[in-house]
């Protein structure tokens, strides 16, 4: 029983070890100070996928991701450790875009792909940490969700049971097919990238990076069009442009603060057992922990 | 987030060294491989630039995983379960992850689904997998054992075997014995032929990995023979289930590596090419690979010990500032560097050397070599055989300095087990001793020495396009190798053979000096950053070959008589 899984990833800033400079003075992220990378938890997603073609021969796994023509970087990731191919949804039209003018865009390119049985996204990605997407994702195509998701248990012809990992413990449910799960960072981390399918898909590129390269690359990728890297832009989409980009997205960004922690709220502790006692007693008194 | 490969910039400059382009053509017979195999490459770029992006897959899943779990394999070690070995769950969380990766059989040919690297970038992998946890190199290392099925054994076997290799199985080799250890013409594990097929009975002790899933056993095939003569090599398959893990050791150091005490119980068996060229010809091979990837170990072992000694003598305050400002510790930190730098660029010319005349070796199995290649084979030969006991022997005493250094470093932090410092020192004191104690690399590196064939290559050295400002060590270098010859010769001229052996340590030690200031001048001339390293190479090494030179000199064969106080009783 082959599924047909659609994985929905995003390239995003890493800001896990933000220096100095990660912030421009205008209160926006500054992204050149930032390495890309692929969204933590579309790893933990992406492992899902990877785990179900491993159970289930002939399955197939898409990487579908929105962004500019370098986020073709994360559809390589995910071949080298294990996809079958990808898609780059890529256009002006789309910049600007909040959770709802993405997940509209993302639901819109997922209609014109060839049938779906499982769309498997992170939870939520670190430089907005909304969660929106993938619930937003499902919303629009009309498709059942589960959040949270940390396992798929098992999965039937038109069923599947998946884990859940909540605030105060886990919830096993299921959940009809085609249907859509975001995956938690506790889930499994994903594989490593596979040698072979690294020097094997190395070359993939998208039409727009294809361009100016040597001939004998070019040569090579006629006879190997799994190299090719699919590009969709508005144009290969049914799409409403009211709903897309900037004029799309009803989110306005007022304002951005750096909060910096200031020295008076930190407390410097010697190792003692009364030291260590005390600081336990203040922290679940005011409710940091327990 | 760590990536043991992409954090150490000197590995990146190893791996591009100019001989690497004559290298790639002859792996890749000229990329032949091309439109056979979606993974291999269509020129040297493209080679170059896959064994960098694997290098990258193996520096972060020693950054990410291996290294973070040296600590809990260390404490947990691996155990007997009915007979079998279970490694502790961080070895096999390491080895899941490097077999998901692809990275078994990287070395092996395409058609048994090998990666077909050169050694060298197989080589670099290891040196990032020991500084990450040097035990468990020894179980993932243990991979190069298929080289010598590759080389040695049928068609039939290695595409029964190879594959497996490549699939992620692990290997042993089952050499040494409780009578047999440095000396394995002693080997006693008995095989027979029994309706046709050979069968193994005995004990071997001490063996890496011994319940690894293929292992090449040395074992006596010709009864009555009590020689390196009798012996004959042979695959064991642990799917037979007819060996027995009797004992895990309990050793000082690479703890999570197990090491067995095995018996054979009419275990069936496959014999390796010919009988009787067991110990001659195939254990040599063997050995010669065990010893490069020792040289690996020893340099990553090297390097972990380098970065958490300057890290924590950036880190630790004393008298009002960081240690790292007082020149009794600097001048410390800046010889482990040296050494490190040394024993890197050591292994690299090895393995290049290696490289070569192992491929031209593979390739003359398809077609006759022409002249010069038959000779350039020949040369790298003898380069590989001078120079795999040099470096096993420096690199391996090198580790055991920089630990100790680097615990020194720490101070009474360094004793303590709250520090990975503690751990690599236990570590890295194996290297010295197995797959040959130093002092029986010595006995194969003089070799080198008395028949002048390391002379030569030093000479050779001498003749490099250096920038002006490196003149002056060249000099040096030349006038230490003037003294290396006249020391030499007033060993050899003695004619005595228990005399050299007497010596033979300082006129090796002497020999890897030079070298290793050559090999840094030339790295320097590529890269000024090394420029620090050579100029403490060659000032102590001149400093210490004068005094080796200068004992030489002094002494006469009588004196061996002062050395003998214990050998009255014996």
């Amino acid at each position: 029983m082959g599924l047909k899984v659609i994985v929905l990833a995003k390239q995003v800033p890493d800001t896990r070890n933000v220096g100095k400079d990660a912030m421009k003075a205008d209160g926006t992220v500054n992204r050149a100070a930032l390495p890309a990378i692929f969204n933590p938890e579309d790893l933990n997603a992406l492992e899902q996928a990877l785990r179900l073609k491993d159970r289930y021969p002939g399955t197939e796994v898409t990487i579908l991701t929105m962004g500019p023509g370098r986020a073709a970087d994360i559809i390589r990731e995910g071949l080298f450790r294990g996809a079958d191919d990808g898609y780059l949804l890529t256009d002006r039209a789309f910049a600007g875009s909040d959770t709802l003018a993405t997940s509209y865009a993302i639901s819109c390119a997922i209609k014109k792909m060839n049938g779906v049985d499982l769309i498997i996204a992170g939870r939520q990605a670190i430089d907005g940490d909304t969660a929106q997407v993938g619930p937003q994702v499902a919303e629009k195509l009309g498709l059942p969700q589960v959040t949270y998701a940390e396992e798929v248990l098992s999965v039937d012809k038109d069923k599947m049971v998946i884990k859940r990992r909540l605030e105060r413990g886990v919830e096993t449910v299921e959940m009809p097919l085609p249907g859509v799960i975001t995956v938690n960072a506790s889930a499994p981390d994903c594989r490593p990238r596979n040698a072979k399918l690294t020097m094997k898909f190395k070359h993939a590129k998208t039409i727009t990076e294809r361009q100016g390269e040597a001939e004998d690359y070019i040569d090579m990728t006629a006879d190997r069009p799994y190299l090719n890297i699919a590009e969709m832009s508005v144009n290969d989409i049914d799409s409403d442009a009211k709903w897309l980009g900037l004029t799309g997205s009803p989110t306005k960004v007022k304002k951005i603060e750096n909060v910096v922690f200031q020295a008076k709220e930190s407390k410097r502790l010697t190792p003692s057992d009364e030291e260590i006692d005390e600081l336990m007693k203040d922290l679940i008194a005011n409710h940091t922990i327990g | 987030m760590a990536n043991f490969f992409t954090d150490n910039p000197d590995l990146k400059f190893h791996l591009e060294h100019p001989l690497m382009k004559k290298i790639v053509a002859l792996k890749e017979r000229n990329f032949a491989d091309k439109d056979k195999f979606d993974y291999a490459p269509m020129d040297f770029e493209d080679a170059m630039d896959s064994y960098e992006k694997t290098l990258d897959i193996v520096g972060e899943i020693c950054g990410d995983i291996v290294a973070p779990n040296a600590e809990s394999v260390d404490q947990e070690g691996p155990k007997i379960v009915n007979n079998e070995v279970v490694y502790a769950k961080g070895t096999q969380e390491n080895l899941d992850a490097l077999v998901k990766a692809g990275l078994m059989g990287i070395t092996l040919p395409r058609k048994y689904d090998g990666l077909n690297f050169p050694i060298v970038p197989y080589i670099m992998a290891a040196d990032i997998v020991s500084r990450a946890d040097a035990g468990f190199v020894n179980i993932w290392g243990l991979q190069d054992c298929a080289e010598t099925i590759n080389e040695f054994a049928d068609d039939d076997q290695k595409e029964r075997y190879l594959k497996r290799v490549s699939h992620g199985e692990t290997m042993a080799m089952d050499l040494t014995e409780p009578d047999a250890g440095s000396d394995l013409q002693a080997v006693q594990l008995k095989a027979e032929l029994k309706d046709g097929k050979w069968v193994l009975n005995g004990v071997k002790r001490f063996i890496t990995n011994g319940d690894g899933h293929i292992a090449l056993v040395l074992a006596r095939s010709e009864e009555g023979t009590q020689d390196g003569r009798g012996l004959s090599m042979f695959i064991y398959d642990r799917n037979d289930k007819a060996v027995i893990v009797r004992r895990l050791e309990n050793k000082m150091g690479i703890k999570g590596s197990p090491t067995c005490e095995l018996v054979f119980k009419d275990a069936p068996a496959e014999l390796v090419g010919s009988r009787k060229m067991g110990l001659i010809k195939y254990v040599m091979a063997l050995m010669n690979g065990a010893r490069l990837g020792i040289g690996a170990q020893s340099v990553g072992v090297s390097e972990s010990a380098y970065r958490e000694a300057l890290a924590y003598a950036k880190e630790r305050e004393q008298f009002g500032k960081p240690i790292i400002q007082f020149p009794a510790v600097y001048e410390i930190l800046a010889t482990m560097k040296a050494k490190l730098d040394a024993s890197r660029t050591l292994l690299y010319e090895t393995s290049r050397y290696v490289d070569i005349y192992k491929t031209y070796m593979h390739i003359s199995e398809e077609r006759k070599l022409e002249k010069e290649e038959r000779q350039e084979m020949k040369r790298y030969q003898k380069l590989a055989d001078y120079f795999t006991p040099l470096l096993k022997g420096i690199t391996s005493e090198y580790s055991n300095q920089l630990a100790y250094d680097a615990v020194q470093v720490h101070g009474g932090s360094g004793f303590m087990k709250d520090y990975p410092v503690e751990r690599i020192y236990r570590d890295a004191r194996i290297t010295s001793i197995y797959e040959g104690t130093t002092q029986l690399q010595v006995v194969a590196a003089i070799r080198g020495v008395t028949t002048g064939g390391l002379l030569d290559r030093i000479r050779e050295f001498e003749v490099m396009d250096l920038k002006p400002e490196l003149h002056g060590y060249r000099r040096t270098l030349i006038g230490m190798t003037d003294e290396y010859e006249r020391a030499v010769k007033a060993v050899v001229d003695v004619k005595d053979t228990e005399y050299l052996d007497f010596q033979a340590r300082r006129l090796v030690e002497m020999a890897g000096n030079i070298v290793m200031g050559y090999l840094l001048l030339l790295d320097t001339q590529r890269d000024d950053k090394f420029r620090g390293s050579t100029d403490i190479i060659i000032k102590r090494g001149k400093a210490e070959n004068h005094s080796k030179a200068g004992f030489i000199f002094n002494s006469t064969i009588d004196d061996l008589g002062f050395y003998k106080p214990g050998l009255e009783e014996a």
